[in-house]
């Protein structure tokens, strides 16, 4: 019996070297042993096979017209002119009483129904679904069985990640998070001086590292020489907590949030010990002014690193880029626009927030295969003359979706919860009648 | 919307409904989840932007009630199937949800509200202030009107009844404009 816990120490002691050696010391000192490689390669040529397969045994079946969307119906998309044009070409245009007809309800109709099985907007915020299977049942939704050899190597891939992967990165997230708590503490003792400045960035980048191989995390960065510099603001599109483990592997960011209480309020308030970081009090939030004013003190201080913020305030799942909150964009600072782009063959990175719960989520993160995901860095952009911070944060918003590949929706994160503001009703209304009476209605003025 | 697979035992007389509608149980049981429930109250985004999305909702609850259930909301759905091209009129089976003259009379019931049978100046005035909004004057909105009522009231009682209705559409293509269709 004895000899048995023996054992099992032993084992446990080989095992916390391994990962020191093998994955800490790299991460600390920012090198690479080659082991996520091989790993990577290994997994990408399974997949590849995984896919073949199934491809092998569609074939005989029709093949399903795999569209990539989540979309149940299939939405006409000619602009409200054409389609009234087309519903109208029996008739002559009548000299008198504007161009109405019966029929005009037809087009509104349509749309209608159209909205209700499937709209734009809640799409964006169900997870995406794959054209071809990953191994992971979770992203596939209609699974099927196919052969004995696809399930033998699912049934490898679930030991492989439950058994193997998942406690190793549990170990990892652990050890980096109070690695991260220690060490800024630690850095906070010192007095104010450039050793400091320079030893909490590395404890910052080091701790983030470790948290990054602890998701097994492939993350490749482009355009480095756009990287946000102090004394700015760096916004990108906001699709997991996790954005800000893959940001910070690469540079120094200081946070701004909420104070939380509970686990989250430790790593926070040692964070803020060894460089300052904006935490607000859940009741300042709602002080528009004081948000700005905190926002642009910190931002005015050129010795401050520059702030993180996701303009979207909410978590979309990746295929778009929903509409930006114009608050820091009114602060006049430099904009660095940042795009991330997840690959979805390794892992679903969304978090589904009405789904899962913050644990959970970390949890099918750490059993998935790994997270790939691609990092631009946009040049600075300036609030130009005239320009009102809307107009200036949807042309960053056009950026960012167009580097990243993702689709432009004007629509508001915020409708996950909330409802629809009257103005685009206007819009269409405005569109409507300008057919109808002409342009020589007597609307308000804009 | 998830795409949840639900099977026909979970829906209450779903054989009569399928024959009813001829809507197919996959594909509505992917609706079927999200409709439990639905109440007036709950529009969503694209169709707060529709200026008639409080009548397209309307349209699904019967007169008096607060919730839809789903084979109500399948009834309803089932005007948008698009035509089928080989159904004859042959007085036996009873009319489809989705022939040319349910379509129209979905359309006219969105119109009359007071379901009285008949569009008055008074409806078709209210309708037209949905669709237009405060974009257009009150004299303006009058003579649209005036010109509707002209044009489709053939037997002059100052209102539209169904049939005045299909006569001033009946060179209209109804199937491709009041359709939806399926993905596969």
């Amino acid at each position: 019996m004895e000899n048995f816990w023996v054992g099992v120490l032993w084992a446990t002691e080989i095992w916390l070297y391994l990962i020191v050696c093998l994955i800490m010391i790299p991460a600390m000192f920012g090198f690479s042993l080659g082991i996520s490689e091989t790993y990577m390669n290994i997994l990408v040529k399974t997949l590849e096979w995984a896919t073949l397969n199934i491809q092998k045994a569609n074939a005989e079946e029709e093949s399903a017209k795999a569209s990539a969307s989540n979309g149940l119906i299939q939405r006409e998309h000619g602009s409200m002119e054409k389609e009234l044009e087309e519903l109208r070409r029996s008739r002559p245009k009548p000299p008198v009483g504007g161009d109405f007809t019966l029929s005009d309800c037809f087009y509104f109709t349509r749309r209608g129904i159209e909205s209700i099985v499937d709209d734009e907007v809640t799409q964006r915020f169900t997870s995406e679904e794959l054209v071809s299977w990953n191994l992971l049942t979770r992203t596939h939704n209609d699974f099927q069985y196919i052969s004995l050899k696809l399930t033998l190597v699912y049934g490898l891939g679930i030991f492989v990640r439950y058994c193997i992967l998942a406690p190793l990165r549990i170990t990892l997230a652990c050890i980096g998070l109070t690695w991260l708590v220690i060490g800024t503490s630690a850095v906070g003792l010192l007095p104010n001086c450039r050793v400091k400045f320079w030893l909490s960035e590395w404890v910052h980048v080091m701790c983030y590292r470790i948290c990054a191989r602890g998701l097994s995390a492939t993350i490749r960065y482009h355009n480095k020489e756009n990287r946000p510099k102090k004394g700015g603001i760096c916004v990108a599109n906001h699709t997991s907590p996790i954005d800000i483990v893959i940001l910070c592997n690469d540079g120094c960011y200081a946070m701004v949030g909420q104070v939380h209480g509970g686990l989250m309020g430790i790593v926070q308030r040692a964070m803020v010990r060894s460089c300052p970081h904006v935490w607000f009090e859940r009741s300042e939030m709602k002080d528009r002014h004081l948000v700005t004013k905190r926002l642009t003190d910190h931002v005015n201080d050129k010795t401050k690193l520059p702030i993180l913020i996701f303009p979207e305030g909410t978590c979309v799942n990746n295929t778009s880029v929903m509409m930006f909150k114009k608050g820091s964009f009114e602060i006049g600072a430099t904009i660095y626009p940042v795009a991330i782009k997840y690959d979805p063959k390794f892992g679903d990175a969304f978090w589904n927030s009405s789904k899962y719960s913050m644990v959970s989520y970390l949890l099918r993160m750490m059993t998935s295969w790994a997270l790939v995901c691609n990092v631009w860095y946009l040049p600075a952009m300036h609030q130009q003359e005239g320009e009102d911070a809307v107009h200036f944060a949807n042309r960053v918003k056009s950026a960012i979706a167009h580097q990243g590949g993702l689709l432009d929706l004007q629509w508001d994160g915020g409708l996950k919860r909330a409802k629809v503001k009257d103005t685009f009703k206007e819009q269409q209304q405005k569109k409507y009648s300008s057919m109808v009476v002409g342009d020589d209605s007597s609307s308000n003025s804009d | 919307m998830g795409s949840s697979r639900s099977s026909l035992r979970g829906v209450p007389d779903g054989q009569q409904l399928l024959q009813e509608t001829g809507c197919e149980p996959e594909r509505s049981g992917r609706l079927g989840w999200f409709c439990l429930g639905l109440r007036s109250e709950d529009l969503e985004a694209e169709l707060s932007e529709n200026p008639i999305g409080d009548r397209i909702v309307g349209a699904f609850f019967q007169p008096g009630q607060e919730t839809v259930d789903f084979p109500s909301f399948v009834r309803v759905l089932a005007h948008f199937r698009p035509t089928e091209k080989n159904w004859t009129r042959d007085g036996v089976q009873p009319e489809p949800a989705n022939s040319r003259n349910r379509k129209l009379k979905f359309a006219f019931q969105l119109y009359d509200q007071d379901r009285d049978g008949k569009i008055s100046r008074t409806e078709l005035l209210q309708v037209l202030r949905e669709m237009l909004g405060l974009q257009v004057t009150e004299e303006q909105l009058q003579s649209i009107a005036e010109r509707a009522i002209q044009e489709a009231d053939l037997d002059r009682d100052d209102a539209i009844c169904f049939d005045e209705f299909r006569k001033s559409l009946e060179k209209v293509d109804i199937d491709h404009k009041m359709s939806v269709r399926f993905l596969e």
